[in-house]
């Protein structure tokens, strides 16, 4: 396994999950980040995907903007930040 | 069909690009026509159910119908680029679903130009599409590729770009490890210097596409961002194996 | 639902050994490996400033310096692990104070229920008092032998070995004494309150 640094992909990566979540391709969509006020395509999150979920933060400030989790009943997901469909 | 509809794609060809890097060709009863840029999630499924799923960047051109090629680096400990490299032969069957992304995508009729690519190592898969996209539909845009690899034998579609590089299209190689003999391209990691040679002939209004290892990524927005390059014209990916 | 497709040559994980079935709770696999795995960037923590705070409902709160920390009683655990991701790993070797010897420094109110670990980094999990004594969950700051590393939770982490892995927190920085078994950062989306890996217990409702 390498380092967690490394194995840290971003939005562009977990397109076909968000879309799963929320109906449509987000990852060109703008969130702002509720703890910075950074905002920029979900693309461009840190995406954390070797975790018991995928965990999107802030690059600016590594605050938590979405949290997703595949459970046997469906998905869940917690979103932090908001987000403006273009 | 639908994108994110999982479908049964069989592998019709396999082709080593370097010792780390083969491109498989997907044959799909459900294709649906890209955008460059964009990827397709593969999963994988053992008998007891247990699955794994990464997302890989399509190196094809959109105008290829019913058929993608994926162009994969087997990662060290990579659970699915390791079986894709060592056991997958010609027939075998996987599940994929996409095309997925709307962000690091690329239309020669609509997006414009000019367009800076900057790509590390498999980072130039995306890119490959591109490139191949634009020649498909005989786009003039003006192209530019800067493309670090470790050595000469680490760059991917080598020969496939020197082709390419005709009518408007450049492609500069920075080799960061070692050079061949003779060599005449950059020798150094990507810096400043290197990123304004490149952009400049095209100044601030390049659309910059930015794909490759995080730190490689990281510093080149940066330093284009320095360069007083708009920073809403610069997309970028990082790539890595994914488990999602 | 459609038959499930099955990937030629995809054996997945690797079976259990022979022998060892019985410590592998259900729908986990062995791993011998120790994946990393991590909800957000490794925070890089000075040991000339880390701190460990033991707070909230008790009389008096405590906090530790590393050197502090260092010097309290400490006790060598070898234990089965289970992260809810499903991987298992047999006899992992650890070294770091028990909540017990931690507890002795404070006087518990008596609605005391529970405890939050809070982490660098803001990551939170939620342990009852019941699964947190009597030799049951530890503040670990070395690993087989060797100082705890960032990406494994160092200096130091929680290491509750009975309940899934995410419960042992990583980069620990306070432990909250409250009165209420509130979810933690991956109880509150979607994971079960406890997680014992026994019963199973992965998911809210299962």
């Amino acid at each position: 396994m390498r380092a967690n640094e490394e194995l840290t992909l971003d939005g562009n990566a977990v397109g076909g999950l968000l879309d799963e979540v929320f109906g449509a391709d987000l990852t060109a969509a703008v969130g702002t980040c509720p703890d910075c006020g950074r905002r920029d395509a979900l693309a461009t999150l840190r995406a954390y995907t070797y975790a018991p979920g995928v965990v999107l933060r802030c690059p600016g400030c590594d605050g938590v903007q979405l949290v997703i989790v595949r459970t046997p009943r469906g998905l869940r997901h917690q979103l932090r930040s908001v987000i403006e469909r273009r | 069909m639908n994108t994110l509809q999982w479908q049964i794609a069989t592998i019709t060809k396999i082709t080593p690009e370097t010792a780390k890097v083969k491109s498989f060709t997907l044959s799909l009863p459900g294709w649906i026509k890209h955008r460059a840029g964009q990827h397709y999630d593969l999963r994988l499924t053992a008998p007891d159910g247990y699955r794994a799923q990464r997302s890989y960047s399509i190196a094809s051109a959109p105008e290829r119908t019913g058929e993608i090629d994926l162009t994969i680096e087997r990662v060290e400990d990579g659970e699915v680029s390791t079986f894709l490299h060592q056991v997958v032969v010609p027939g075998d069957r996987v599940e994929v679903r996409g095309p997925i992304g709307g962000y690091f995508v690329w239309d020669a009729t609509t997006s414009g130009g000019p367009v800076l690519l900057v790509a590390g190592g498999s980072g130039v898969v995306p890119m490959m599409s591109m490139l191949r996209h634009r020649a498909a539909v005989g786009a003039k845009v003006p192209v530019r590729l800067l493309y670090s690899s470790r050595t000469y034998d680490d760059v991917i579609y080598r020969e496939e770009l020197a082709s390419l590089a005709t009518g408007g299209v450049e492609i500069f190689h920075t080799l960061t490890r070692s050079q061949p003999a003779g060599w005449t391209g950059y020798a150094r990691r990507i810096d400043d210097t290197m990123l304004a040679e490149v952009s400049r002939p095209f100044g601030a209004s390049a659309l910059t596409f930015i794909c490759g290892p995080t730190p490689l990524v990281e510093s080149a927005a940066t330093s284009l961002e320095r360069a007083s390059l708009r920073a809403d014209r610069i997309k970028t990916e990082r790539f890595g194996p994914t488990g999602t | 639902m459609a038959e499930r497709f099955v990937t030629r040559g995809f054996g997945g994980r690797p079976r259990s050994a022979v022998g060892l079935a019985a410590r592998i709770p259900p729908g986990q696999h062995l791993v011998t490996d120790f994946p990393v795995l991590s909800a957000g960037p490794t925070p890089r923590i000075d040991l000339a400033t880390w701190e460990l705070a033991l707070s909230g409902l008790v009389r008096a709160p405590v906090k530790w310096s590393w050197p502090e920390f260092l010097a309290l009683p400490a006790e060598e655990f070898t234990k089965d692990i289970s992260c809810v991701t499903t991987w298992t790993k047999l006899d992992t070797r650890w070294r770091g104070v028990s909540v017990d010897t931690l507890l002795e420094h404070v006087e518990l109110a008596p609605n005391a229920l529970g405890l939050v670990a809070e982490c660098h980094g803001g990551y939170t999990t939620n342990l009852l008092l019941s699964d947190a004594v009597n030799g049951q969950a530890f503040v670990a700051y070395e690993y087989d032998g060797k100082p705890l590393p960032p990406d494994h939770g160092g200096p130091a982490r929680l290491v509750v070995p009975h309940l899934y892995f995410w419960k042992s927190a990583k980069w620990l920085r306070a432990l909250r004494v409250v009165d209420r078994d509130r979810p933690g950062f991956w109880e509150s989306n979607g994971y079960h309150i406890r997680g014992d890996p026994w019963k199973e217990e992965r998911y809210s409702g299962d």
